[in-house]
This record gives structure tokens, C-alpha cells and sequence, in this order.
């Protein structure tokens, strides 16, 4: 039985009381949501803290899917499960879906959250790419107030976010735009539930003419961040969707990112994938975008 | 008797036969199975007794270093610890080594220098598992870290460093050296063949990766001088010899107990160093000891499988006439010899590499080397290396038909062993018992639609879509003895059975050999049911403890069945002749005069006047007369050698997709129709072929035990290390055929490890049929889509 290193546990019962316990224990501390990244890496002892704040009982004020005129709010504890489940926001954003039906499995879906999958800031982490791809913004509070950043500031390299020691994710942002639009997300994994071999997101916004307004690419599992490609945005941007278009997409995306070779795959296989996925996502957002 | 409720899909027949049969062989729902789904079954880990300890152990984080000093002082120091304990310990008390199951020696705790990483360095006793797991954090080991050899290829290289320095004299890496077959023969065979197809072929280093890890408890009373142990082990017997040996306890004084088994697959036939540490623990705190690894140690240290590289050469003549098949195969046995396999067999059962084909000769050479991996070798679902000898020669024979451009189905039924060429004495030595191979290929591909398969695949071909259709036909070797050929340790390969029949004609039957899933609580019961009559409800199947069964060799390489399932029905038939004297003088006829059915004896040609086994076993132990000069009760017991291994065999179809962008592969289809002689229990049957076959789809798409170039690890995890879910297979559609085994008392052959070795060759000839576009003939497992999209490439590389 792999058991962790001894620590302290407190149940929080409001964010407020959170950060409150948070300014208090500092880097000593941990916030504990679904925990499916967390406690295995705590079982092996690759992470040893002295405190576990679990913010389980925050579901009630941070579990929620808001959707609005021009933006959907997320609730940072909201469950893979109720991502999935979501008819209204697969509506709007047909890559959560996408995304969630490859996440894991049932169990940690049941558990996992959005702002811990976010705030575990793993390169292979699908939720980090769909929110890229959707330019989504994240929410942080800490004692002083709240701010908002992008996920580009968000992401501060592997398992590094902006998110301060005594700071709380507690909401993601994804602005809902006018006109026609898609997105699809795609994963290439070994198996069921392991971790992404690559896994790319694209959402696409059509104006009135049926030409690209805006065009986004996330990709995961390629390099140190998930972060957008803003070449692939400027490329397609104006142009009429198309087989061309896509492949110009991809051929972008293999030689933006920045694979690794290891036991899930070569780093050339992982560029190839990297093109290959971005055409496919784009292609079925142009799809659904149309439709 | 309890019957399944009818799936739809499965036909009507084999149910009427079952419900014409209270007693006997067919569908039967495992006796076991109302224990085990309750989470009623009693596991290692739920074994708790007063004063129990809890033991963890600190394990080396380099593959080979010599260990300078080991400072415990304040492991000693830290809240509930009792003992800890190091390989300078063990050394006093002649424990530090212990001799592996192939006649080499491993170290119990590593004293002078660690060999692989997670090899056993020190252990820690405290009173729960988190205190013992918190002092291991506080030793202090100061390493002198050494190169280690890592790559196989290299290990007997003259400037290879030398890993086995504890052996006197030793100065490089060599294990051994093993050859079968007729080298002079197969070179001249080779020499006028018109074609000859070489390639080189490797079967990684994969886990079997039981679902329960390994571990013990250990009670050593110090007032009685006994050990009990309760432990993780498919063979109870034979591993308390081996603790009479190791630790110098009598062995009427050791009591090992194998409660249920959570997946064995061979993980539990060695004796790993944890089993000593929990008994030299119990022995020096006086109290019971529990240990329990976890799932990284138990990936990382205990026996893998396995970790062949061969050289594959067939020769045939132009039309597809197979003439000789010889192979060269490197052997990478990790830092200890613990190959689990018979001792005349150092490569266990490879030798039947020649598979189900008619050959002229056949010649294997084999080197078997040391490298800083953890050791084993073990039968993992392979019946010894059986596996790696049905890879070989189903993806040679593949390789042949690509080269020869013919259906690689033909090539196979042109070159089968006929019928009535069986007992089949192969170019290896190996003596087929019977088979009949072509009606079960013929089977296979109308099952799969073989014709219809090919023409899809060439319309699919025609626009650009990747389909594969692969085939393997195997025959294994299992069953092991006979006792003369075959030991383990000087131990006879041979195995006991009990049998009382109670005087209300319930019955309780012992068995030396141990279930870790296999359902041998069901099927030994519906083989003395078939014998005596006696429904399978009423008889209690005991196994796994030592001091309440006969001695033998315990459950692997898929002898139960073949091995303890013939002294099953011969015990019972020991006990019917009995009871059939004892028949003759209640209904007063002479024995001559006494019609048996099923159940009861009667009258001949008064079938009126009978006598069931009940009444019998009544009088056997009542107070009526015997006839003279027998003993009261009705009972028996033997220990069956068998005469010979069982052959089953096997066809198995494959259907894949592959994804042309991603070079994913899909497993769509897979038809296996299985030959195990008489079947006893279908649906038993068919729980093993699906286990075997999701093995097998593990194997060839994704399992692999790797390292990197300092000897770490990479599948420490079932997140590094995966096995496949439900998701990856299809539904499973299985056929059979019944060619009964001539020497087994009911003509049954093993069958629980034919579908992992049938399948991985299946699968890979599968894929690589959906490559050939490309011009692909071979590709090396595991078959990520990583490694697919290489081989699509031309650049198919080894994975070691």
C-alpha cells in the first residue's frame, strides 16, 4: 500500500475561509478538490505538504455552468462529470464535450474538477487545451480581491500557474461571440484514460459570408505550456474554410510546438500528430459551425 | 445444481446438455463466485491477528552501486518501530541470500551491492504500515553508484562491468547456454531450400501485473516453534520446502497458507525476498508480521516476463512447403536467475518453437545473460516460454507468406501435422499427444468469414483505408511433469488429491494445487461429481494450505486441469471401486452383476434394485457389515504423474483497423476457437480465453517494461505501465473443437494460458497485414501508435 507522508487536513467551508487558511499556512498548505492528480503524487511522495485544505464542500458556491449573452461562467469546482453533462454548454462549446468523453474515466470524472485540472497545470491536461482554444480567462481571489488573468498568464510553465500560494481559482470566463461558430477537440491516447499522446482543440467563428472571423488552436501533451498559436489565428483569419486552409493550420502547429520523446510516443510522431489533429479539429469545428 | 440463465446469444444446446447433467461437466455458476462478489473472499490483506506488525521495505534507487554504509539509527528511533533490519543482519544469521527456482541464488537483502533498481536493501517493522513506511524515509544509505549494464546486447561485451561479483570466479554476464533441435540437419535442410526468410523478432519484457500485489503474513510461535504463513503463492507446497531450506525451520513445523489469490498469472510462483523479510520479522519481534507491496514494487521488483530476442530463419520451398525453422535467441534474465521453469529446462518449453507444422529440422541456440533489471522470468500465462515460442513462429510463418505472396491462412493448412500422424514427435524432442488441426483453422475462418474479410479488405485497400486481417495457430505444451523429466528444485513434477466421501455422501476433495481465479473450486467439484454421482453443490473443494492438502507443485504453466484434474478422477474412481464392492454386498450379486450410472449402482437387469452413493457411504462408515476384509469409511487418496504434457491448440483470426493519420489501432474483431480436449466447464473456459485474449491485446498494442539508459524503471505505475480495459477489445467470439488428450483419465488438456499465447501473434500479424501497402513485414511489439506510424514509415524499430 503506497501511503503519503504525514500532513494535517482542514475542511473548508467558504473560499473565504479558505484563502483565510491559506494566507495562514502558506506554501506549508494544499488545496485539495477531486484530488486524482494530488494524492497519487502524494501516495508515491513526490509531494509532501504538511496541510491538505479540502474545498470539497465549496461544490455549493463554486460549482456551477453560467451562461450569458456574452460569456459563460464556470465555477472552478465544477465536476468532469457535469462538464460532460451539460447539454447547454455542449450547445455553445461542443469541445468540452469532446474533450470530457476522453478524459480519464467515470470515477475520476465523477470527482475530478475544472479549476484543479486547470490549477495542476500538467502539459498533457485536456481541460488546459480547450480552454486555450476558447480563450478563456481565469479567475483568481485571494485576500485582497479577485483578478483576472488570460491563460496564457495563467499557465506559468509545467505544474507552475499564476495562481499565488494564498490565492484560490475559482471561476474560468470563455467569451461567447457573434456569428456562427464551432469547436471540436481530438486525442490521440495509448489507451482509454491515459494521458494524452497529443490532444489538439480548435474552435472557429464564421462571419456572415462564412468566412473565418476568428480561428483558435490548443494543443496539449507538445511542450512545457499549453498555450494558443497565434499564427494559426492570423493565418485563417479572413479566409474562407477550406482542405488548404487546414493543412496551412496544421503544418503550423507541428512546427510551433515543442514535443518530447518519451514511453508515450517520438517527438517527430508527436508533431506529425500535432498537424494531423489540428486538421481534424478544425475541420469538424468548420463542420459543426456550418451546420 | 445452479445453471447460468440463458444469454441470448449462446445456443440453446449447450444448456439442455448441462440441465440433463445434475451432475458432471458443463455450464456450471462458480461455486467461488458467491464468496467473491459479496467481498466476502478472505485475501492476504484481510488477514488480521492480535499484535500484528507491519513491515516496509527501503529499496535501492539505483540499478548497480555498492552500497558503502547504511546508517538506521534513526529509523530505529522514529514512533512504533520494532526492527529494522539490513542485509549486514541478515548476513549473521546465513540469511543475506536465498536460492531462486532456477538453482541460482538471489539476495534476500542486498549486502555488498544493489543490482537493480527497487532491489531489497533494508526493511523496516512498526506498528502500522504508515510508521513503517515514515522510518524508511530515515535510513541512510551512502551509494557508490557503478555503470550498469543495461542493454542486453552489450552484457557480454569483455567490457561489460561485471554484475554477479558474489559469484566466486565469475567474470562476465554469461547465464547459460542452451541448444535443441539438430544444428548439423536444419544447416543442411536450410542450405537446399529454395526459399529463406530471416528476420529478427523481439517479445519485450512485459508483467503479468496481478490485480492483488504480492505479500505475507508471517506467525512464528516461538513456543511451538511454528511458522504459519499466509502468502501470496500459487505453489503452497513447494514454496514451504523451500522455506524449510532457506530458514532451517522443520518442515512439519511450517504451515503455508494461500487464502485467496487476487490473479497470479506466475507473479506468484518465485518466493520474493518480502515473503523472508516477513519471517525473519515475525522471528525477531515475536510478533505477526504482515507485509504488503505496493503497486510500483510490485512492478518494478517482482518476476516480469518474457525479454527474448530472436533471430527467426524459416526455409520452404517456392510452392510453401515448410522445411526447417532455426533461431538464435539472446535471453536478458535480469540481475538474478529466477526463471521460473523446470530444471532440465533452462528455457523452459521454448522448443516448441517448431509449432503445429510438419518440419524436417529444427535448431535453436539459445544465450541466456545477466543484466541490473529485476529478475524473474516466470510463466507469465506462457506455460514456460511457450508464449515467446508461438511469437516466434506464428510471426515467422507470416513473414514466409508475405515473402511468398500467399494467403498466410493456406500457407498454415498446407503445412499443419495430419491427424493421424499424432502422437507427434516433433524435430525439438516434443511428443504431440493428439490434435487435429485443420478442422479448427476451417472453424476459425468461417467463423470470421475468412473470404469475405479478404474482399473487404481489398476494397478498403482500393481507397486508401487500413484493414488487417491476422491468423495464428498455436500448440502448447502443459501439464508439467512427468516427474522424471521435470522438477522444481529437485522437486518431482507430479501432484496429490484427497478424497472423503462423508457418511451423508457429502464429500470434500484436497488438492495440492491452488486457484487464484481459475475457478478450481467449481471445476474439481464437477470432475468428482462426473466420477461418483455426487452433485457438485455437496462437495468442498480445499486448496492452499499446506497442512490440510497433499503434497505438489501448485497451479502454473496450466497444469491444474491436466496435472491434479487426472488425480481428481482418479481418486474418484479409487473411491468408486470401493464403493462398488461395497454396492455388491448390500444388494447381494456379485460385483460382476453391478450396473453403474451415474450415481448409483443397480441390479443388472433390475434396475429397480439399486444402491446410490449416499446409501453406500452410510454403510461405509455405519454400523452393517463390510465385505471381508475391508477397512470402514470411503476415501482415497493418490499423487498423479502424468505420463506426458497435453497439447491443446488453437486458431485464432484477428480483423484491425488502422487509423492512416494517427496509426491508431483498432482491435475489430477477434475469433478464437480453442481446442482443450474435453471441456469441463464452458463457461469457466470461456472466462479464461477472454482473460487470455485482453491479455494478449495488452502485449501486443501496449505492455512493456522499459528503461532508461541508467536503469530506471519507466513502467513503475499502471499510469506508465498500461493494461488494456474493455475498451480496447472487441466482443470476443469464441468457437471450439474437442480432440481429447489419449492419456488423460478424462481427455482434458490445459487451457487457462492458451489465449495469451495464441493471441499476441494474431493481433501483430494483424497489424502488419493492415501495413502491407506500405511494404511492411515485420514490426515489433508493443504496437503504440507511436511505433505504428514508424513502421508506416519504413523505420520500424526494436523497442530494446
Amino acid at each position: 500500500m503506497q501511503v503519503p507522508a504525514p500532513f494535517e487536513y482542514e475542511r473548508a467551508t467558504s473560499v473565504d475561509q479558505a484563502i483565510g487558511l491559506l494566507e495562514r499556512l502558506g506554501s506549508s498548505a494544499r488545496l485539495v478538490a477531486g484530488g486524482h492528480s494530488l494524492l497519487p503524487m502524494m501516495k508515491l511522495r513526490l509531494a509532501n505538504f504538511e496541510y491538505l485544505i479540502d474545498i470539497n464542500d465549496l461544490h455549493g458556491e463554486l460549482g456551477y455552468i453560467r451562461l450569458g449573452a456574452d460569456e459563460v461562467r464556470i465555477g472552478a469546482m465544477t465536476r468532469h462529470r457535469e462538464l460532460l453533462e451539460s447539454d447547454a454548454l455542449a450547445q455553445v462549446f461542443p469541445v468540452f464535450r469532446d474533450a470530457e468523453k476522453v478524459i480519464a474515466d467515470p470515477i475520476v470524472r465523477n470527482r475530478g474538477t475544472l479549476g484543479g485540472s486547470l490549477c495542476q497545470a500538467d502539459p498533457s491536461e485536456d481541460l488546459s487545451a480547450v480552454c486555450t482554444t476558447l480563450d478563456a480567462s481565469c479567475v483568481i481571489r485571494g485576500a485582497n480581491g479577485e483578478r483576472v488573468v488570460s491563460m496564457e498568464e495563467f499557465h506559468v510553465g509545467p505544474y507552475e500557474t499564476a495562481v499565488a500560494d494564498n490565492e484560490i481559482l475559482t471561476e474560468i470566463r470563455i467569451p461567447v461571440k457573434s456569428g456562427k461558430s464551432g469547436s471540436a477537440y481530438a486525442k490521440v491516447e495509448r489507451r482509454a484514460g491515459d494521458w494524452a499522446v497529443v490532444s489538439a482543440g480548435a474552435a472557429i467563428w464564421l462571419d456572415d459570408k462564412g468566412h473565418i472571423h476568428d480561428a483558435r488552436v490548443g494543443l496539449a501533451a507538445v511542450g512545457p505550456n499549453t498555450t494558443g498559436i497565434p499564427e494559426i489565428s492570423a493565418a485563417l483569419r479572413g479566409h474562407e474554410p477550406d482542405e488548404s486552409l487546414f493543412e496551412l493550420a496544421g503544418a503550423i502547429a507541428a512546427r510551433s510546438c515543442d514535443p518530447s520523446t518519451d514511453t508515450r510516443g517520438s517527438a517527430e510522431y508527436k508533431r506529425h500528430l500535432a498537424d494531423e489533429l489540428t486538421r481534424r479539429t478544425l475541420r469538424k469545428a468548420v463542420e459543426r459551425a456550418r451546420s | 445444481m445452479t445453471t447460468v440463465q440463458e444469454p441470448s446469444q449462446v445456443k440453446l444446446t449447450e444448456f439442455e446438455d448441462n440441465d440433463q447433467k445434475p451432475v458432471g461437466f458443463g455450464r456450471m455458476l462458480r461455486k467461488e463466485d458467491a464468496r467473491l462478489l459479496r467481498g466476502r473472499g478472505r485475501f492476504v490483506d484481510d488477514v488480521q491477528l492480535p499484535g500484528m506488525l507491519h513491515l516496509a521495505i527501503l529499496r535501492s534507487p539505483f540499478a548497480h552501486a555498492n552500497i558503502v554504509s547504511i546508517d538506521t539509527s534513526a529509523a530505529e528511533a522514529s514512533p512504533g518501530v520494532k526492527a529494522v533490519v539490513t542485509g549486514e543482519t541478515l548476513k549473521g544469521l546465513g540469511l543475506a541470500w536465498m536460492p531462486t527456482l532456477s538453482n541460482d541464488v538471489q539476495a534476500v537483502l542486498a549486502t555488498d551491492k544493489v543490482r537493480f533498481q527497487g532491489q531489497e536493501v533494508a526493511f523496516v517493522v512498526a506498528e502500522d504500515r504508515y510508521q513503517a513506511r515514515d522510518a524508511l524515509e530515515l535510513i541512510d544509505v551512502e551509494y557508490d553508484v557503478l555503470d550498469p549494464v543495461i542493454d542486453v546486447r552489450r552484457a557480454l561485451e569483455p567490457d561489460a562491468p561485471i554484475i554477479r561479483t558474489d559469484l566466486e570466479g565469475k567474470n562476465d554476464n554469461h547465464v547459460f547456454d542452451w541448444e535443441t533441435g539438430d544444428e548439423e540437419e536444419t544447416n543442411r535442410v536450410f542450405a537446399e531450400a529454395d526459399v529463406i526468410v530471416k528476420e529478427d523478432i523481439v517479445y519485450p519484457r512485459v508483467h503479468p501485473a496481478p490485480m492483488e500485489t504480492c505479500g505475507s503474513v508471517a506467525d512464528f510461535d516461538p513456543v511451538e516453534g511454528k511458522l504459519r504463513l499466509w502468502s501470496t503463492t500459487q505453489a503452497p507446497h513447494a514454496h514451504r520446502t523451500l522455506y524449510a531450506i532457506v530458514a532451517g525451520i522443520p518442515e512439519h513445523k511450517i504451515q503455508v497458507i494461500a487464502p485467496d489469490i487476487g490473479g497470479g498469472f506466475g507473479n506468484k510462483v518465485p518466493i520474493y525476498p518480502g515473503y523472508v523479510h516477513s519471517i525473519v520479522g515475525s522471528i525477531v519481534t515475536g510478533k505477526p508480521v504482515k507485509w504488503m507491496e505496493d503497486r510500483s514494487e510490485n512492478l518494478i521488483s517482482t518476476g516480469f516476463a518474457r525479454d527474448y530476442i530472436m533471430r527467426a530463419e524459416i526455409a520452404a520451398t517456392r510452392e510453401g512447403k515448410i522445411l526447417a525453422i532455426r533461431t538464435n535467441v539472446l535471453a536478458d534474465h535480469g540481475a538474478f536467475n529466477g526463471t521460473a521453469a523446470p530444471v532440465k529446462y533452462p528455457a523452459g518449453f521454448f522448443g516448441v518453437f517448431t509449432g503445429s507444422y510438419d518440419l524436417q529440422a529444427a535448431h535453436c541456440k539459445m544465450t541466456a545473460v545477466y543484466t541490473n533489471k529485476a529478475p524473474g522470468g516466470v510463466a507469465y500465462a506462457c506455460s514456460f516460454r511457450i508464449t515467446e515460442a508461438v511469437y516466434l513462429v506464428e510471426r515467422i510463418v507470416d513473414v514466409l507468406a508475405y515473402e511468398l505472396q500467399m494467403d498466410p491462412a493456406e500457407l498454415r493448412l498446407k503445412n499443419f501435422i495430419q491427424k493421424d500422424q499424432f502422437p507427434y514427435t516433433t524435430k525439438t524432442g516434443w511428443v504431440y499427444d493428439s490434435g487435429d488441426y485443420e478442422p479448427t483453422m476451417r472453424l476459425a475462418m468461417e467463423m470470421a468469414g475468412y473470404d469475405e474479410l479478404r474482399k473487404e479488405q481489398a476494397e478498403k485497400r482500393a481507397r486508401g483505408e487500413l484493414m488487417g486481417i491476422g491468423i495464428s495457430f498455436f500448440t502448447e505444451a502443459v501439464g508439467a511433469g512427468p516427474r522424471k523429466d521435470m522438477d522444481i528444485l529437485g522437486l518431482g513434477m507430479a501432484d496429490g488429491c484427497e478424497l472423503r466421501v462423508h457418511p451423508t455422501g457429502k464429500a470434500v476433495v484436497r488438492l495440492s494445487v491452488k486457484t487464484q481465479g481459475q475457478g478450481h473450486e467449481t471445476t474439481f467439484a464437477q470432475i468428482i461429481a462426473e466420477e461418483l454421482g455426487i452433485p457438485p453443490a455437496d462437495i468442498d473443494v480445499v486448496h492452499g494450505d499446506t497442512d490440510n492438502t497433499p503434497f505438489g507443485l501448485g497451479t502454473y504453466g496450466s497444469r491444474s486441469t491436466p496435472v491434479s484434474g487426472a488425480a481428481a478422477a482418479l481418486v474418484a474412481r479409487k473411491v468408486r471401486d470401493k464403493a462398488k464392492l461395497i454396492a455388491s454386498a448390500m444388494l447381494e450379486v456379485s460385483v460382476a452383476d453391478i450396473d453403474w450410472v451415474k450415481g448409483s449402482f443397480s441390479v443388472k437387469g433390475d434396475p429397480g434394485k439399486s444402491v446410490t452413493i449416499q446409501d453406500i457411504a452410510m454403510r461405509a462408515h455405519g454400523a452393517g457389515d463390510l465385505p471381508d476384509g475391508m477397512e470402514g469409511g470411503l476415501e482415497a487418496q493418490i499423487c498423479y504423474n502424468p505420463s506426458n504434457l497435453t497439447y491443446p491448440h488453437g486458431a485464432y483470426i484477428c480483423v484491425v483497423d488502422v487509423d492512416p493519420g494517427t496509426a491508431e489501432v483498432k482491435v475489430r474483431r477477434f475469433i478464437a476457437v480453442d481446442d482443450c480436449g474435453t471441456r469441463i466447464n464452458p463457461m469457466i473456459i470461456e472466462g479464461q480465453v477472454h482473460g487470455g485474449l485482453t491479455d494478449g491485446v495488452g502485449m501486443a498494442l501496449m505492455e512493456m517494461i522499459s528503461f532508461d539508459e541508467d536503469g530506471n524503471c519507466l513502467g513503475a505505475s499502471l499510469m506508465d505501465y498500461l493494461i488494456p480495459t474493455a475498451l480496447e477489445v472487441p466482443d470476443w467470439e469464441t468457437g471450439y473443437t474437442v480432440t481429447p488428450s489419449p492419456h488423460h483419465p478424462i481427455g482434458a488438456k490445459g487451457v487457462g494460458e492458451s489465449a495469451t499465447v495464441g493471441s499476441p501473434p494474431a493481433i501483430v500479424n494483424a497489424v502488419v497485414d493492415a501495413l502491407k501497402p506500405y511494404g511492411i513485414r515485420h514490426a515489433d511489439m508493443p504496437l503504440t501508435p507511436s511505433r505504428v506510424w514508424d513502421a508506416m514509415r519504413g523505420q520500424a524499430t526494436p523497442p530494446i
